[in-house]
């Protein structure tokens, strides 16, 4: 069973996140934000990272960056949830590491489409 | 899967109005002019969850309002744009409209499109005023894609460092392939030797023929993450006769290959845009039925862990005291009646404790209520052109949630009150040799088994004569009253009274206190007034701790036990004959230290036969006050003090004059808690008015 962390400061998005994949079979790990995501990664490695960019304590972005150079989360597919109006953290979660982005607002059904592009 | 997303509303809902408060109170410690980036962080980032939740939950009119919210404060995050007076003012309206949008949203109710209308107007009409308009977001492409190609020819020749972002090019390839067949043809001639190869590198590209009749913005989407890691080319295949019909198209198949995706990405976002159009109404008809009745009642409480921690710790003692207990009487004796009252200590204990921690799971901080008061006060200060400095103080103190939900208002009006009639116009605080800003402090402490909740200013304080005069004019007290400053005060209690010369849309409509004094009577609590004139006023709230639980005084009337609030009780005496004077036609009255006081006969208000009472001096009598007006209750004897659990009597019976509820004694008895100010009116009904006035 692929497992996945779910970092994000709001806990509806939190839980939405949480409730469809685990619904989908996924095994679903929770953060509020990137310190406590970095503590749980550097415990154990998951198979996909989903995080919020906007986040107290640390920002999505700096959680990408800093999950990279954990040597378990070297090729890990990291995706970060961004909205359609922020072209440019896009290009910031890029440079910082991330494989792609989940465009909010979605539906549980596109999470699930994106999701299985990048776990097998 | 279908997966119901009203279940996620009550969290979105609550940590929407968390953050609004964020955003409040943000926008109210934000100094124009300067912008402290973690301040400003914090606001937009309140306002991007919501947005990023209503959109998601399908409130789409919530998304697109903070939409133009959130746009804002990014320009002003990122210095781009001056934080202003007027863009912070709007932005604090805007959060009230966002406030009731979401009330109405959680209520199930239409949202008022007009007020929300004109408020995103005028961020918008901020938001032009320094265009920063993206001029290259307007310009659309050409409808290339018009006639949809019978395949796409794709290079794709990933960069190097491709996998370290975690993009797998055989995920890409295998994606491609689910949207239609695909001949792929792979490129190893760039493959080093084996002494030089990083097998963290991509050394592979391809070319991939995709059959079928695919838009462009799904091949495009699928490359959408890697398209700065790749060289990537995707062109049309047409069916020979398309090609001639179709010759604008044979240059884009012609373009560098960097540049070919960027204006599907235009065409990908609006595509975008469309769905959400389309799936937004659906899933807002089902958000709100599925809404209804959730939002009738349902309310949650968010319970800091360590209570719940302690709770759970405490359940584990009470539990090895039970087994304790039971292997105590598994073979009792004579012996061990020593340990078994240990035992019983300890349940006691464990008991008292573990209903302790219960009771503080209902505890909230009164920063609940106190945190809107800044608000208020700024609002208000600035239409009154006077200037107040708002101080809190013990907002951590923790309270009952229904006290927290029952003592806004009351408090609110409070807080009007002294800003509107306390503190002076800045020009007549000077004069009076006083700092031209005024100061309201608001405190919440402990004292006791009470809250306490104490307003005070430094404005003019009540002026004595003036509310006298008043009262006299109104008839309330005859013109050779003998008051003292106290019972003066109580006066602006009175329904309809009020000293104001002019009524403001503030207050002075004299319609208020008396309400303030019942809310707070209903929660069991009373208010005191302490003023001086010219130097200011305090207004001085007493609650009890807790709504669920009361400090009580057992007493017996004949064969009943009732029990009287310890709150309300000042004293119990036991009455001496000369104490009691009996004025003709106006019930019993007797004096305490020179005041006399009216006899209530709790016998004859509850129909009670008592043998033993009918004496006065035979009995006893309880000294209690309520409403401000005070009373001996005539009772046959106290039995003792206890907690008492309080149970509705108007959920499981009616309600009853008198009675504010009842509890069920150590011996399973039921004993009814008596209602002191019902009670006091009670007996003022049966008697002349006029007896329980003068003495009071």
């Amino acid at each position: 069973m692929a497992s996945i962390l779910a970092v994000d400061d709001s806990a509806s998005m939190r839980q939405m996140v949480s409730f469809t994949l685990k619904g989908a079979g996924y095994e679903v790990l929770e953060a509020a934000d990137g310190v406590e995501a970095l503590g749980i990664a550097k415990t154990r490695s998951v198979d996909l990272v989903i995080t919020d960019v906007n986040m107290p304590n640390m920002d999505g972005i700096s959680l990408i960056q800093n999950l990279r150079t954990l040597p378990t989360y070297k090729f890990t597919p990291l995706l970060m949830l961004t909205t359609e109006s922020s072209p440019e953290k896009k290009q910031q979660g890029k440079a910082a590491g991330a494989t792609g982005w989940i465009v909010k607002p979605f539906n549980p059904e596109q999470l699930l489409n994106t999701v299985k592009k990048v776990i097998r | 899967m279908v997966i119901d997303m009203a279940q996620f509303h009550q969290v979105f809902f609550e940590e929407s109005i968390e953050g609004l408060d964020v955003m409040e109170s943000g926008l109210l410690n934000m100094d124009p002019g300067t912008v402290d980036p973690e301040e400003i962080n914090a606001i937009f980032r309140a306002a991007h969850s919501i947005k990023g939740g209503s959109g998601t939950f399908g409130f789409s009119e919530i998304a697109s309002f903070t939409h133009v919210m959130e746009t804002l404060l990014d320009e002003m995050r990122d210095g781009r744009r001056a934080v202003t007076a007027q863009a912070v003012e709007a932005l604090l309206r805007s959060v009230d409209v966002l406030r009731e949008m979401l009330k109405s949203v959680s209520a199930g109710d239409e949202i008022d499109a007009d007020e929300v209308r004109s408020q995103q107007n005028e961020l918008e009409a901020i938001l032009r005023n320094q265009a920063a308009v993206d001029p290259q977001q307007e310009t659309t492409t050409a409808a290339v894609d018009d006639v949809t190609p019978s395949g796409w020819h794709i290079v794709f020749r990933p960069h190097s460092h491709m996998m370290r972002t975690g993009n797998d090019p055989l995920r890409i390839i295998r994606e491609l392939a689910e949207l239609g067949d695909t001949e792929v043809k792979g490129d190893a001639s760039l493959v080093p030797r084996f002494a030089e190869f990083d097998p963290e590198e991509c050394f592979l590209s391809w070319e991939i023929t995709l059959h079928g009749e695919v838009d462009r913005s799904a091949v495009a989407d699928v490359f959408d993450w890697v398209e700065d890691d790749c060289d990537l080319s995707v062109a049309p295949i047409y069916p020979e006769a398309a090609t001639e019909a179709q010759p604008q198209a044979a240059p884009l198949a012609v373009q560098p290959v960097a540049a070919a995706p960027v204006p599907e990405q235009d065409e990908r976002r609006k595509g975008d845009r469309r769905n959400d159009d389309r799936r937004a109404p659906v899933d807002r008809r089902q958000g709100d039925r599925r809404n209804g009745p959730a939002a009738g009642g349902s309310s949650s409480i968010r319970v800091d862990i360590n209570k719940i921690d302690g709770l759970i710790n405490m359940v584990g003692e009470l539990v090895i005291t039970q087994s304790m207990l039971s292997l105590l009487g598994e073979d009792f004796g004579m012996d061990r009646v020593e340990r078994l009252q240990d035992g019983l200590a300890q349940l006691e204990r464990h008991t008292r404790e573990l209903q302790e921690s219960v009771m503080q799971i209902r505890m909230l901080p009164i920063s609940f209520t106190f945190s809107r008061f800044p608000r208020l006060v700024h609002d208000l200060s600035t239409k009154m052109g006077k200037k107040i400095e708002l101080k809190m103080s013990g907002e951590h103190t923790e309270v009952d949630k229904t006290v927290i939900e029952k003592i806004g208002d009351p408090l609110v009006h409070l807080v009007r009150n002294s800003l509107d009639h306390g503190i002076e116009m800045p020009e007549v605080r000077k004069a009076a040799g006083k700092p031209e800003t005024g100061t309201v402090h608001l405190n919440a402490a402990h004292r006791g088994g009470n809250i306490i909740i104490e307003i005070r200013d430094d404005g003019k304080g009540l002026d004595r004569d003036r509310i006298a005069s008043k009262a006299v004019e109104r008839g309330l007290i005859p013109e050779d009253h003998n008051l003292s400053d106290q019972q003066i005060y109580e006066l602006i209690f009175q329904p309809g009274f009020s000293t104001a010369d002019q009524v403001s849309d503030v207050s002075g409509r004299g319609v208020g206190m008396d309400v303030v004094r019942r809310n707070i009577n209903e929660l069991g609590g009373n208010i005191e007034i302490e003023s001086e004139l010219g130097e200011g006023s305090a207004i001085i709230i007493r609650l009890p701790l807790t709504l669920a639980i009361l400090d009580g005084q057992t007493i017996s009337v004949g064969d009943e036990t009732y029990i009287v609030p310890l709150v309300s009780i000042i004293e119990s005496i036991q009455p001496k004959r000369e104490m009691i004077n009996l004025v003709a036609g106006r019930g019993e009255t007797f004096k305490l230290r020179n005041e006399y006081l009216p006899i209530v006969r709790l016998h004859e208000i509850f129909g009670i036969d008592s043998v033993n009472a009918s004496e006065l001096v035979d009995g006893l009598l309880v000294v209690v006050e309520g409403d401000g007006k005070r009373c001996g209750l005539f009772v046959d004897d106290l039995i003792g003090q206890q907690q008492v659990v309080i149970k509705s009597l108007e959920a499981n019976y009616r309600r009853v004059d008198g009675i504010s509820g009842a509890t069920i004694l150590g011996d399973g008895s039921v004993a009814l808690i008596l209602d002191i100010p019902g009670i006091i009116r009670l007996a003022s009904e049966k008697k002349p008015l006029e007896s329980l006035r003068k003495s009071a």
